[in-house]
């Protein structure tokens, strides 16, 4: 059994369509990993496996609990959604079905996907893997744990401004944030509906093009899904010869940890000695990310959540008056505190007089994100830097204090904005500041909009020059 | 603030309002550092994918049955949503 485990998705799923083991063997095996969840990763799991084929017939998947399932519990992390049930399937869930995987379980997360630490969750927070005592990032928190956990062998998350890329880095495995419109949204449940794309959380970039090659392409159920022209292949490529990487000019007086800066800087050696070159390139308003992002998104948010009034499902709290009583008793009980703090600054940023000043100049500052990309893309393949400025953190080390918590979105942001696809990948490890045993950090590669093969091919090549090889708990050394 | 939590259907007790004046200064203080920039002639951003007027085929298909919409919530009542008065009958 145990060796299953160690398969890869790519390589289970060679060996379930040889014969040479079958699905519920696979199935149960991964069954009893994830029943052993001391991360608080799952937050649901399931029992039995459906019998499926395609390319990822009976493989396991584990499966952000903001992906709406029929009849599965789903929360998003949420007390206001606590014993919902949907009646439909969001469209990746499906998708993922038709290629013969299956629902492993659904994964913890900051409550409606709003965190960085998965702290937020209604359900208490997920543990990393690597050293329980810090977070493992989030929103997509509970997917990145059980991956690198050894609780799954893949997950999908959703990636807002961060939410799949931070906590892949934080747990070292790879994180795939899609080009917006690469997958369809449907049955998705919305936070920040110009800005959430869904995408895989691997063990390597071979399994998260394997999962993004089932997930992506257009839905008639979601007006804004394109898929990507061409589909998506298994990634080959040796060298990065001809390709050239760009690191922003104002990385040099970003704020960086020591240990991560040093594995970013051998990782663009690494790329060099793969006949990759390194130039600089300016962006010079992806520094005002966090300001835009931060109006963008809870004003969008803002507006999503208005639709959970305790009338139509989820928590009702009657209160002993009128209507809006209920409805003002029952989100002030439902949500957490993050959630209402980003309802009271995205209703505040739409409020009439403040719009233009918050809301208007954010988007304005959007165009010029992208723009800056645009011309960053006119001249190189790809735009590199750390995925995060640090390591993990400690539990409850920044949970006072919003405004550190969302500066770890810094490298994110940036290309959630601009609707880009992004992935990390684990580069190294390096120590906490303060000290400690060594953690994971990621390297981020960003890429022109549906340049989604370009940009596994890269990462595949640095993957296989990395061979980061370390595992939770101690094992190899990347 | 008080305002806006009633704009947005929150009824936050006394601590909360106290405790997220504060942390909405601080953000909105880091947010205010987009004023300096001249973004006169700058086009907003609402979307990134230049998509317009995507349409389906107009096709009649089935909607879902009544008691599956109504199962998920708190208070179905003889094939409708139940809810307070929207008039307080003190």
């Amino acid at each position: 059994m145990g060796d299953l485990l160690e398969l890869s998705v790519a390589e289970a799923a060679a060996k379930v369509a040889a014969g040479e083991i079958s699905s519920e063997e696979l199935f149960g095996a991964w069954r009893e990993a994830a029943a052993g969840d001391e991360l608080n990763a799952y937050l649901w799991r399931a029992q039995e496996a459906e019998p499926g084929s395609g390319p990822l017939a009976g493989v396991p998947v584990a499966v952000k609990d903001i992906f709406c399932t029929e009849g599965v519990p789903t929360t998003a992390g949420s007390r206001i959604l606590e014993g919902y049930a949907p009646p439909y399937t969001s469209t990746a869930v499906r998708r993922l079905a038709e290629a013969g995987a299956n629902v492993l379980g659904k994964t913890n997360m900051d409550e409606f996907a709003m965190g960085s630490s998965n702290e937020n969750s209604a359900y208490g927070p997920v543990l990393n893997p690597w050293d329980r005592e810090r977070v493992p990032g989030g929103s997509s928190g509970g997917s990145a744990a059980a991956v690198a956990g050894g609780l799954a062998p893949c997950a999908i998350g959703t990636d807002t401004g961060g939410s799949i890329r931070q906590p892949a880095a934080l747990c070292g495995i790879v994180g795939l944030k899609p080009t917006y419109g690469a997958i369809s949204r449907y049955g998705m449940i919305a936070f920040a509906s110009s800005l959430d794309q869904c995408g895989p959380l691997t063990r390597d970039v071979t399994d998260a093009a394997l999962l993004l090659a089932a997930l992506q392409g257009r839905d008639p159920c979601d007006s804004t899904s394109v898929g990507i022209e061409g589909g998506v292949q298994a990634p080959s490529r040796e060298d990065l010869k001809g390709l050239c990487f760009a690191v922003p000019s104002e990385l040099a007086r970003d704020e960086i940890d020591a240990g991560v800066r040093e594995v970013f800087e051998a990782t663009l050696a690494r790329i060099e000695e793969l006949g990759g070159e390194i130039a600089e390139a300016p962006l010079p308003h992806a520094e005002h990310g966090i300001s835009a992002y931060y109006v963008i998104a809870p004003a969008e948010a803002s507006s999503n959540l208005a639709r959970y009034d305790g009338v139509r499902y989820g928590l009702r709290e009657e209160g002993a008056g009128d209507l809006v009583e209920m409805y003002e008793s029952t989100r002030v009980a439902g949500f957490g505190a993050e959630v209402k703090r980003r309802i009271m600054l995205g209703t505040y940023a739409l409020s009439s007089g403040y719009y233009d000043a918050y809301y208007g100049r954010a988007q304005r500052v959007r165009t010029k994100i992208a723009a800056d990309f645009d011309a960053a893309f006119a001249d190189f393949d790809f735009v590199v830097t750390p995925t995060s400025p640090s390591v993990a953190f400690r539990l409850g080390e920044k949970t006072a204090d919003p405004l550190a918590m969302y500066m770890n979105d810094f490298f994110t942001v940036p290309m959630s904005l601009a609707g880009i696809p992004a992935i990390s990948i684990p580069a190294g490890l390096a120590e906490p500041e303060g000290g400690g045993p060594r953690l994971p950090v990621g390297f981020q590669i960003a890429a022109p909009a549906f340049a989604e093969q370009p940009l596994l091919e890269a990462a595949y090549a640095l993957e296989q020059a990395i061979g980061f090889e370390a595992r939770p708990g101690g094992g190899g050394d990347g | 603030m008080l305002h806006v939590a009633k704009l947005a259907r929150l009824r936050l007790s006394e601590e909360e309002v106290e405790r997220m004046a504060g942390e909405l200064s601080g953000i909105l203080d880091h947010v205010d550092r987009i004023a300096a920039l001249d973004l006169d002639d700058v086009p907003p951003t609402s979307h990134v994918v230049e998509l317009e007027n995507v349409l389906r085929a107009d096709e009649p298909r089935p909607s879902w049955p009544r008691d599956v919409v109504l199962a998920p919530a708190p208070d179905p009542d003889d094939g409708a949503f139940r809810v307070p008065s929207p008039q307080a009958e003190a």
